[in-house]
């Protein structure tokens, strides 16, 4: 099996310091991957060099065999890579249908409400998004990356600020997902990466330390040290 | 578009039609003014209220298209339309290799950006003085504001032909305004304002949007400015100072920001304000200044943007 995405090399620095140092790195089509690490790891940096929002230092980036390094972040999108936002970015002042109406690319038009069916926000469609609960909020913003219908569903830091039955029900959501698209998942909740994820990679000062299985992973020593900082 | 729109948008222009049966001359003349003046307005509103971009130099592009007709006229020998076509031309490419370099900058940046660019133009249009003729400005002939259209004889310089040119003229202008607001671009513009890099995340080439914005915003104030030149006979050096730039973004804010009407209304009632001023003070920009104020602390949305969030929320 090919990898969706692959990274070979891929650096960052800002001035002298290095957030993300030669990643190689490769995920599978239909995988859930969690990608973990300490504060400070690289995590967001790593992906929003993935997603285009800010440019590598070296290295490329590879999207279904295609190099997309040198692509915008709106033509990665268009290629299928959606990025959710780790602050809640959403149209405050839209409706909650608009919003997902953008994100299907129907702007003003009718677009299907189904991605709001599916995390459970159908029935505050003509809501105004701003006045939406927290917890709703954010679901809102992934019901707006399932609207793009992405290949690569790339979650930042998604469960931030919910509440415990709120994450109870996103699990649920991230494993329907996982039937048709491929999830990227940016997580500190570790006992929710380890329910999800079919694969982790640990991230250390922007290098990747580990990856494996959850198992794996959690049994790994420098995993540990990096995490508990006795190393 | 729905029905309730249209209705709304042809009454205005249908009053606006009758209003030359009833009006008198002095009031035709002001009218025909603030028609133009409101197309100028039109376009400044797609740029600032849709897509949310504050720009300060607009005079130039009403400049592009004031001097364009102008001298087309006066200097190139060419007819009243051909001199309009010449202006639109000039309009569309001045504001797309503008939009091309200033659009690199957002937010205060954009707007001291578009400022300079407006500065240098007006500057220019001094420092070629010998072409342009400065303040005293270039004035149009009558036998060259006669044209035939379809074997009649044109006269610009007839009070009642030039109004309606200025109303048919308006009329096209807020129905495509009404189109384009309610299209696509639209509806991605919006976006743009109100979270532009969420508008890239989900795909959208913002960039790309934003320069048609800005050249639909450029032209709109090109061809107010051709309407200007050609209606009045007149182009002068004032009328590309950063009054003029400054004007357009008072009037949509009084009007209402967003609203297809509120331009519109927000220039006439800025006019009118000036002149019953003017009738008792002398410090007439005082009385407006005073009436912006109250504007801002009460009305924030401008007249139709609050008139839209209380109670009409289908005004477009």
């Amino acid at each position: 099996m090919t990898a969706l995405l692959e990274t070979r090399g891929l650096s960052k620095s800002f001035g002298g310091l290095k957030a993300v140092s030669d990643v190689s790195f490769a995920i599978d089509k239909g995988e859930v991957r969690a990608v973990i690490g300490p504060n400070g790891a690289g995590k967001t940096t790593f992906v929003s060099l993935i997603s285009g929002r800010i440019a590598p230092s070296a290295g490329t980036i590879l999207f279904e065999g295609d190099d997309v390094t040198p692509l915008p972040a709106f033509r990665r999108v268009q290629k299928g890579i959606a990025y959710t936002f780790q602050i809640t970015s959403i149209y405050q002042n839209l409706s909650v249908a608009e919003n997902v109406a953008l994100a299907a690319h129907q702007p003003g038009g009718r677009a299907s409400l189904e991605p709001l069916a599916r995390v459970g926000l159908a029935d505050r469609a003509g809501q105004i998004a701003g006045t939406l609960a927290y917890g709703h909020q954010r679901l809102l913003e992934v019901a707006m990356g399932l609207a793009l219908k992405p290949k690569l569903l790339i979650l930042d830091e998604p469960t931030q600020g919910l509440s415990d039955a709120e994450i109870d029900n996103f699990i649920g959501l991230v494993r329907e997902v996982a039937k048709d698209a491929t999830v990227l998942l940016i997580e500190h909740n570790m006992p929710l990466v380890m329910e999800l994820a079919h694969r982790i990679t640990v991230l250390d000062r922007g290098a990747i330390l580990a990856e494996g299985t959850p198992e794996e992973v959690h049994a790994n020593a420098a995993v540990q040290a990096a995490y508990l900082g006795t190393g | 578009m729905t029905a309730r729109i249209l209705l709304l948008h042809g009454a205005v222009i249908v009053a606006l039609f009758l209003a030359q049966y009833v009006a008198s001359d002095y009031a035709v003349l002001t009218l025909t003014r603030i028609m133009v003046l409101a197309v100028y307005a039109l376009g400044y509103n797609i740029l600032f209220g849709y897509a949310g971009l504050l720009s300060l130099g607009h005079a130039m592009f009403f400049a592009t298209g004031l001097y364009a007709a102008a001298l087309g006229v006066t200097r190139l020998g060419m007819a009243v339309p051909e001199a309009f076509l010449f202006a639109a031309v000039c309009g569309v490419i001045v504001s797309f290799v503008t939009g091309l370099i200033v659009l690199r900058a957002s937010g205060v940046a954009f707007m001291i950006v578009t400022l300079m660019f407006s500065q240098a133009a007006f500057l220019t249009v001094l420092y070629f003085g010998d072409i342009t003729r400065g303040d005293e400005g270039i004035v149009i002939k009558d036998d060259q504001r006669v044209f035939p259209v379809f074997g009649h004889a044109v006269n610009l310089a007839d009070l009642l032909v030039r109004y309606n040119i200025a109303l048919a003229f308006l009329a096209l202008a807020m129905f495509l305004c009404l189109a384009v607001v309610r299209s696509r671009i639209g509806h991605v513009l919006v976006a743009i304002r109100e979270n532009e890099n969420r508008t890239a995340m989900l795909g959208y080439d913002v960039k790309r949007y934003k320069l048609i914005a800005f050249v639909l915003s450029g032209s709109f104030a090109a061809l107010a400015g051709a309407s200007y030149a050609l209606l009045f006979a007149y182009a002068g050096s004032t009328l590309a100072s950063i009054q003029y730039s400054i004007h357009p973004l008072l009037w949509t804010l009084l009007g209402g920001a967003a609203t297809v009407l509120g331009p519109v209304l927000g220039t006439a009632l800025m006019f009118l304000l000036v002149d019953f001023a003017s009738g008792f003070t002398s410090a007439s920009l005082l009385f407006v200044g005073v009436v912006l104020i109250l504007l801002v602390l009460f009305f924030p949305k401008g007249i139709l943007g609050t008139i839209r969030q209380r109670w009409l929320r289908w005004l477009p």
